[in-house]
């Protein structure tokens, strides 16, 4: 017997024998078992986590191997209870210290920033999509998707060569005279919001593409028919019903933007504060687990459960609607 | 239509902004000039170096290993968790499973890679197992990809026509046989989609990769990442420039294979 059909062999008996599982669990276990396993995943591999960081976040800091205290010390020969120590050191630091206060800062700024521009270069790229002929829209919509499938860390790179002093942008800004000397772009915000508006534009312009593509053009024509101008038809027709994708868009950028650690990194300044590049310093550089764990919780308590709530607020609204 | 030079124009600016710094990337891989700013003419040397640089190549070879298997295993929890979603009704925990599966999409990665560091620390302590390295770079990654591609067969399941399902259950064939002939067959190509996505996520992290890597065990994306806090290096537009190749080649096959068989299933 060759190799393929033992292969065969073994792989037919499997599926004979799951078969025969399934036929011989009673129908509700089955379901179980689909269930089981990504829960089981997920809950081990997200949501233990998740809490560790939370129980860490209330640790000291400790020159050892891991460098955290443990919350709980087992009683040790000679004593006679053991002990709790929860400490609150690290939550009091980034209260108190301006570092942190101003990365926070910082990072919902650059996000509003990034989502706007975004959506200034993303919406008339969606609606100019959404209108073109169903055969030429799959192309443009390729060729929005096509730069995300590679390296965004690449691609960030590329700005990085760019936007240098000696780079191609000032280079040809200076031999066709438009400016007098290189423009410093490379290590300020605003390399940052332009790495990031480059970065996450697809995830603007297809949600966008999605909901302006279903919209009823007879609207438009009916507007025109009753005297409305194009400009007040397209902010009282076009605008309200591109809204949830326009939400959805903006939403897309702005959350990955308030953790995002590449982009600043490389095209930021060393003076760049945002979140993720705080917990990235802490946690390697510093080797302050704690307070890494404690930025990482107030992050997610602050800015991302209330905008989960949102979202999750907005689709029950939407799709109640859609029902009636 | 009438040609309206205001979208026109938005057009051509949003895709000169998207490729730019691709066609950027690729110029400049052919520059025989060690110093990037100035041309000093074209030159293939740089791809002979990149492929000669042994940590790259090595870090290549690992971020394969790891993206494959991500994917694979991403495909399995997400599939399983998608057809949970879908087509179980009520069941207990189903608000828990919507919430795991949804809440890694809007994590930052800096939380996603911190915590799972943290997880394999504690459990490292307690059972001194695992060891960090590929192995745990690949758990992490398919936590995270398992929720994309449950997006994705989600949506496919949900869109897709359940009476073919029904009219094999009611001819009595069992749970599994059904899934098998029918609604696998079905979701093949956002399987396919979904493992692509998956792979391509893993491929391009950095974030999470360096947090859950351990010692020895380095990634493309961290290789690069190192590389580049140095500088430019035209070894990195080369290798840039053969990813931009190759993804579009693995696109285009995809596109034309799916296309192919809808066409065919069109016809049938």
């Amino acid at each position: 017997m060759n190799f393929w059909q033992l292969a065969s062999d073994v792989v037919f008996r499997l599926f004979r024998r799951f078969e025969a599982m399934g036929a011989g669990l009673h129908r509700r276990r089955g379901r179980y078992l689909v269930v089981a396993f990504p829960m089981l995943w997920l809950s081990l591999f997200f949501l233990a986590p998740l809490l560790i960081v939370l129980k860490i976040s209330f640790a000291e800091p400790e020159i050892a191997q891991p460098p955290y205290t443990p919350l709980v010390q087992l009683a040790a020969e000679g004593e006679y209870k053991s002990t709790l120590t929860v400490s609150t050191e690290s939550y009091a630091l980034i209260k108190d210290d301006d570092l942190y206060r101003a990365a926070f800062f910082n990072s919902i700024k650059t996000a509003i920033i990034s989502t706007i521009l975004a959506l200034i270069i993303g919406f008339p790229m969606a609606y100019a999509i959404a209108r073109a002929r169903p055969d030429q829209r799959l192309i443009l919509l390729m060729l929005v998707v096509l730069p995300f499938w590679t390296s965004s860390l690449l691609r960030t790179y590329a700005w990085l060569g760019m936007l240098k002093d000696s780079g191609i942008i000032n280079n040809i800004l200076l031999s066709v005279g438009v400016i007098g000397a290189p423009l410093h772009v490379l290590n300020t915000d605003w390399a940052v919001y332009l790495g990031i508006v480059y970065g996450y534009l697809p995830f603007m312009v297809l949600p966008l593409v999605a909901t302006l593509v279903k919209m009823d053009l007879t609207l438009l024509e009916a507007a025109a028919d009753l005297g409305c101008r194009p400009l007040k038809a397209f902010f009282k027709v076009t605008l309200p019903l591109a809204m949830p994708g326009i939400v959805a868009g903006s939403m897309l950028v702005f959350i990955p933007t308030l953790g995002e650690f590449v982009i600043p990194d490389i095209l930021g300044g060393p003076d760049t504060l945002m979140i993720g590049r705080v917990i990235w310093n802490e946690f390697f550089t510093n080797t302050q687990w704690p307070l890494a764990s404690a930025i990482a919780i107030t992050m997610l308590v602050l800015i991302v459960l209330p905008l989960l709530v949102f979202e999750y607020v907005q689709n029950n609204y939407f799709s109640g609607k859609r029902r009636a | 239509m009438k040609r309206n030079w205001f979208l026109l124009s938005s057009l051509a600016f949003g895709y000169a902004f998207l490729y730019l710094p691709i066609a950027w990337l690729i110029i400049y891989s052919f520059n025989a000039n060690k110093m990037m700013s100035v041309w000093g003419g074209f030159s293939t040397r740089w791809y002979g170096e990149l492929l000669s640089n042994e940590a790259l190549m090595s870090a290549a070879k690992n971020s394969l290993i790891v993206a494959t298997l991500s994917a694979s295993l991403a495909v399995i929890v997400g599939t399983l968790a998608a057809l949970a979603l879908t087509r179980l009704g009520r069941f207990r925990g189903r608000t828990l499973l919507t919430a795991l599966t949804s809440m890694p999409l809007v994590m930052p990665e800096v939380m996603l890679g911190l915590s799972a560091l943290l997880l394999f620390v504690t459990l490292q302590s307690a059972f001194g197992w695992p060891e960090r390295g590929l192995g745990t770079i690949t758990i992490a990654h398919v936590t995270l990809c398992s929720c994309y591609v449950t997006v994705v067969v989600q949506s496919r399941l949900s869109q897709m026509d359940d009476s073919l399902e029904e009219a094999a259950m009611d001819l009595g064939a069992k749970p599994w046989r059904v899934f098998m002939q029918i609604t696998l067959p079905l979701i093949t190509p956002s399987l396919i989609a979904g493992w692509l996505l998956a792979f391509t996520l893993s491929l391009d992290d950095l974030v999470v990769a360096s947090f859950t890597s351990g010692p020895g065990a380095t990634t493309l994306p961290m290789a690069i990442y190192s590389k580049v806090r140095l500088g430019l290096s035209p070894e990195i537009n080369a290798l840039a420039t053969m990813i931009v190749v190759l993804v579009t080649l693995a696109l285009a096959v995809t596109y034309f294979a799916l296309g192919r068989t809808k066409q065919s299933s069109d016809r049938a």
